[in-house]
This record gives C-alpha cells, structure tokens and sequence, in this order.
C-alpha cells in the first residue's frame, strides 16, 4: 500500500515567520528518504507537514502542494485526520500512552475508531508487534503498562502503534536521537524491513545513520538568522555522501560545516 | 639538619578539604532550630484545636443514637438524639453542589486548555474564575438570595445553599483541572493526532484518563472544602431539629448550621453537641480527604 510523495514548491510559515521556502521533493514508494541539516533548518517542519501534524501549532500555514499518489494533501476538501490516518508518524521521544497496556498502546490507532472485535485487535496487535521486532520481548506482558519497557523498547512500541493503522507512509523524527547504540541498531534493521511495505520519510542528526538506512537522502540548510530553511540538494544517498553537486552538503558532509 | 622523610607517593602538603568553617557550622545549626521551630508554631495550633475537639466532644458520639437519629422531640437539656438530620444535609448539599460544578468545572477546564489558545475569551474567562475564587461565601450566600428568593421568588431551601456551594467550588474545580490537564505531554496528544484520532476523541481517551488521578483528587478536595461552609446554610435555609430528605423544599438541617443553633442552647448537653457536630464535621471532612487519597492511588498511572 506504499504510496508516493510529490512535494511541489512548498513554503512553510507560523504566523508571520517563514518557516521554510519553496521546497521540491520526490519521494518514491518502498523507499527511505533522510532528511538532514543543521538544527533549525527546517527539516522537522517539513516533516511535521507531510502529515499536517504542523497544523497543531496555532498560526501554521503551508502554501504549495504536498501530493499522496498525486492527491493533494492540502486541498479544502481533504479532512487533516484522515490525512494522518494514511500518513503515520513517529516522534523524537517515545511517547507510549502511559494509561494503557503494551497491548492497548498498539492497537490505540484501531480502537478510538471504533474497532471492538477483539480478536482482529489481538491479531493486529501481534502482527504489528511482530513487524515492530517487539513481540518476542513482550509477548509475556502484554497487559502490563507501555511506560514500564525501556526507553529502546517504548520506542518500537511507538513503532508497532504507527504501523498497526497500515498507514500508507511513516515519517520518523529523529526516531534514534534518545536510544543507546544497541536500540539504534535495532530501529535500523527495522527501518529496512520496514521499507518493503512501507514509504519512509526520516529526519536524523546522525550522518551515519542517514548513510547506512536512506536510499534517498535530502540536505537542508539555513542561510542565515532569521532566513527561511531551505532544501539544498537530494539525491541517492551514495552520491550525496560521495559526490554531493552542492558546496554547502560537502562541508556539512565531512565536517567542514560553517 | 633533620632529614624529613616524606613517602614520595605521598608528598606531605596540607590536606585539599578543609573543616566545615565555625561560621558555616553555626548558620546551619541556626536554620535547622528555624525550620524546627516554624514547624511546631505551625503545628501547635492544629494539635491544640484536635485535643480541644476531641476531648470536649468525643462522648456525644459514644452515644449510640449519634449517628442514627435526629433531634426530633428532644428538649434543650436531654443528653439523647443524634445529628444524623445535619450530616444527611451537609452530605447531600455538598453533592448536589458537586453535581452541577463539576461538570461545568471540567468543561470549562478543558476549553481553556485545549481550544482557548490563550485567545481572548479563555484570557477573559480565566480572569472571572479568578474573581469568582476570591467571592467571600456571604456574598455568594446573598447573590443566590437575591436572584433565587427576591428576584425569582421562590423559597429558601436546601438547593438554594447548593447554589451558593457551586459559587464557591467551581473556581477550585476549574483551576485544579486546568492544572492536571496542563500537565499532559503534548506529545501524548500528538501520538494521538498521529494515528488518526480527532481532537475530541483524544481528549476524552487520552488527554482525560491520563490526568483522571489528579482531577479526582481536586474534586473531592473542593467537595470537602464546601461541607464546611457556613454563610450560605445561615442565609439560605431554616434549621430544622428532624430529618427532611426533600432538597428542594423545607428546612434542613447541616452541621454548620446544627452548631450554629446549638451554641444558643445553655444548658450542658447543648455544649456537648456543639463539640460533638464540630468532631463529627471534621471526621466527615477527613472522610472525604481520605476517599480522595484511596481514588487517587487507584487511578493512578502504573509503570509496572
């Protein structure tokens, strides 16, 4: 159910301040895209308006077109819920409901839909667990509270929550930038199952690991103080990290930034 | 010449910790007599007024009808009947009240933290529940006299002192709620968005039961904090020496307003029950505080 992204001249404001300017983007199907840059230069926003999740933020607009399979996300008719009911999203930090059972927390997305079968929700529940690399660890505890797993396994927990509503994109948010060395490895090799379903978007600080998981790789940066960020350069991620065309994603690349 | 043989390993030179200063020592001797002492200038008082209570009223509830039955029939002087007729009322008085406040509380609660935006009108309404928190409860008492009995017309009665109570409660329940739901992540509300779950339904499944604990102990605490109320139970209602249930209509007697009446009783056994209904108020008050503590606990969030 993958599905493709067209980012057509997308600006980006809240309130008066321009957030991010004309950003043109193709994300294709079964496929990792990094995002990366300096902190501030808009690569989160983008992200965060790849779902309209920016919108939660009082004064946010976007102007341009941001296209599903050629479907404008944006269009007046289109109901911003069901926009992140396709499009799912996990963030920063794990953010588990800390209310509700490992269980609950998977199968949260299903059941404030309404779906009361409870058989299909222990089904999904143990095959997003399963897709999440978490069912092993958690098969036991499954009506335990989501807040007692370590911060590495509340994470794919956050994982297996996005992908039990079979979005057909997940955009990840620095999904890493909590979690030790080991449980980084563990949401890499996922990320790379993940991607023979699903069409990923990721935002990382960490070079490396935009190299090792991306196919696709785009370099954001700030011009100035107070200027919007702006998309520089993407390509395949082997020619960013080898041959990038642009000065600037050089610098950045090998540390020779600023 | 004296050779002074040093451990090369350990070169002699003075040690790199020094001794707690004299000046230190003493500053800290004389803050912890400080706080010691605040403490029981604080405390004094509380012990006082308990032994007080206690031991001036504990024989009233002894007595076997304390509990079970009303002042119906009984003379001045008799050392019989109980306050089961007060406590119904100050029971009940406190419930309704909380029947009404509480929803209104709660909603209030939520539009200032989840669509408020900290706009105008949540700017404004937070600045009322602010006014209305500094009311004193006579003048809450007399507004709901003058729109219920002069302006309306209608009778004094139990709901009468009901509506004074959510006078004075609201503004606890609407602060402590938006404190509790202020306290919420936001990333909680924005997994929730992430899925696919509207606004209003991630307030109710998310937002609500995360902060449940902390808005149930805030009710009761208010519930707790209106049965000692006394202004509006003098303006708003008759005392009455038996049991009426009928809220809307009648006197009806409340522990506020039992000691009220008692006090101008001279004889012993009125002094007995003075003490006796100010115990069993603060017995009923701890209840409450209690209950509040027990709901806490259960609806808290659980990590194991």
């Amino acid at each position: 159910m993958a599905k493709r992204f067209d980012i057509k001249d997308l600006n980006i404001y809240y309130g008066k301040f321009h957030a991010v300017s004309s950003v043109n983007l193709a994300v294709p199907p079964r496929n990792v895209t990094a995002f990366i840059g300096p902190s501030g230069c808009g690569k989160s926003t983008v992200l965060r308006s790849l779902n309209r999740m920016h919108e939660v933020a009082p004064g946010a607009r976007v102007e341009g077109k941001v296209l599903l399979d050629g479907e404008d996300i944006y269009a007046s008719t289109v109901d911003p819920v069901e926009v992140r009911r396709t499009i799912g999203m996990v963030f920063q930090r794990p953010n588990p409901f800390p209310t509700m059972s490992i269980r609950d927390n998977v199968v949260a997305g299903l059941k404030l839909a309404g779906v009361k079968n409870k058989k299909k929700l222990d089904e999904v529940a143990e095959r997003s667990l399963r897709g999440a690399n978490l069912w092993n660890e958690v098969k036991d505890r499954l009506d335990r509270p989501g807040g007692g797993l370590s911060g590495g396994q509340q994470q794919r927990l956050c994982i297996a929550r996005a992908i039990a509503v079979q979005p057909d994109v997940l955009l990840m948010d620095e999904p890493c930038s909590a979690l030790d060395p080991i449980s980084t490895l563990a949401i890499e090799d996922l990320i790379t199952e993940l991607k023979k379903d699903f069409t990923i978007v990721i935002v990382t600080h960490n070079m490396q690991q935009a190299a090792r998981v991306s196919d696709q790789t785009a370099f954001f940066n700030l011009l100035g103080v107070g200027q919007p960020g702006q998309l520089i350069e993407v390509d395949d991620t082997e020619k960013i990290f080898s041959n990038p065309s642009q000065k600037a994603t050089e610098d950045y690349i090998s540390g020779r930034f600023g | 010449m004296t050779a002074v043989l040093t451990d090369p390993n350990r070169p002699a030179q003075a040690p790199a910790f020094q001794k707690i200063s004299t000046a230190r020592q003493i500053k800290n001797r004389l803050a912890t007599v400080l706080t010691g002492l605040t403490f029981l200038v604080a405390v004094i008082p509380l012990v006082w007024l308990l032994y007080t209570v206690i031991s001036n009223g504990y024989e009233a509830l002894l007595n076997g009808d304390w509990w079970f039955k009303s002042l119906k029939g009984v003379l001045p002087e008799q050392f019989t009947g109980g306050v089961y007729h007060a406590l119904y009322g100050s029971i009940v008085q406190a419930l309704v009240c909380a029947l009404i406040a509480v929803p209104i509380g709660i909603l209030t609660a939520i539009y200032l933290v989840e669509y408020g935006n900290n706009g105008r009108f949540a700017r404004i309404t937070t600045f009322m529940v602010d006014i209305l928190s500094g009311v004193p409860s006579i003048v809450a008492a007399l507004f709901v006299f003058a729109l219920w009995v002069t302006t309306f017309g209608l009778e004094t009665s139990a709901f009468a002192v009901s509506l004074a109570l959510v006078l004075l409660m609201l503004p606890v329940v609407v602060r402590s709620t938006e404190e509790m739901l202020r306290l919420v992540p936001d990333e909680l509300r924005e997994a929730s968005y992430a899925l696919g779950v509207p606004k209003w339904k991630t307030i109710v499944k998310i937002v609500l039961p995360t902060a449940l604990s902390g808005i149930v102990t805030g009710v009761m605490l208010a519930t707790a904090r209106v049965m000692g109320e006394t202004a509006p139970v003098l303006v708003l209602v008759g005392y009455s020496r038996s049991i009426n249930f009928d809220v809307f209509d009648g006197n009806m007697a409340s522990l506020p307003l039992l000691i009220y009446n008692e006090l101008l009783n001279p004889e012993p056994a009125g002094q007995l029950r003075v003490w006796g209904a100010a115990l069993t108020l603060i017995l009923l008050i701890m209840f409450f505080n209690l209950v509040a503590t027990v709901i806490s606990r259960f609806s808290a969030i659980k990590t194991k």
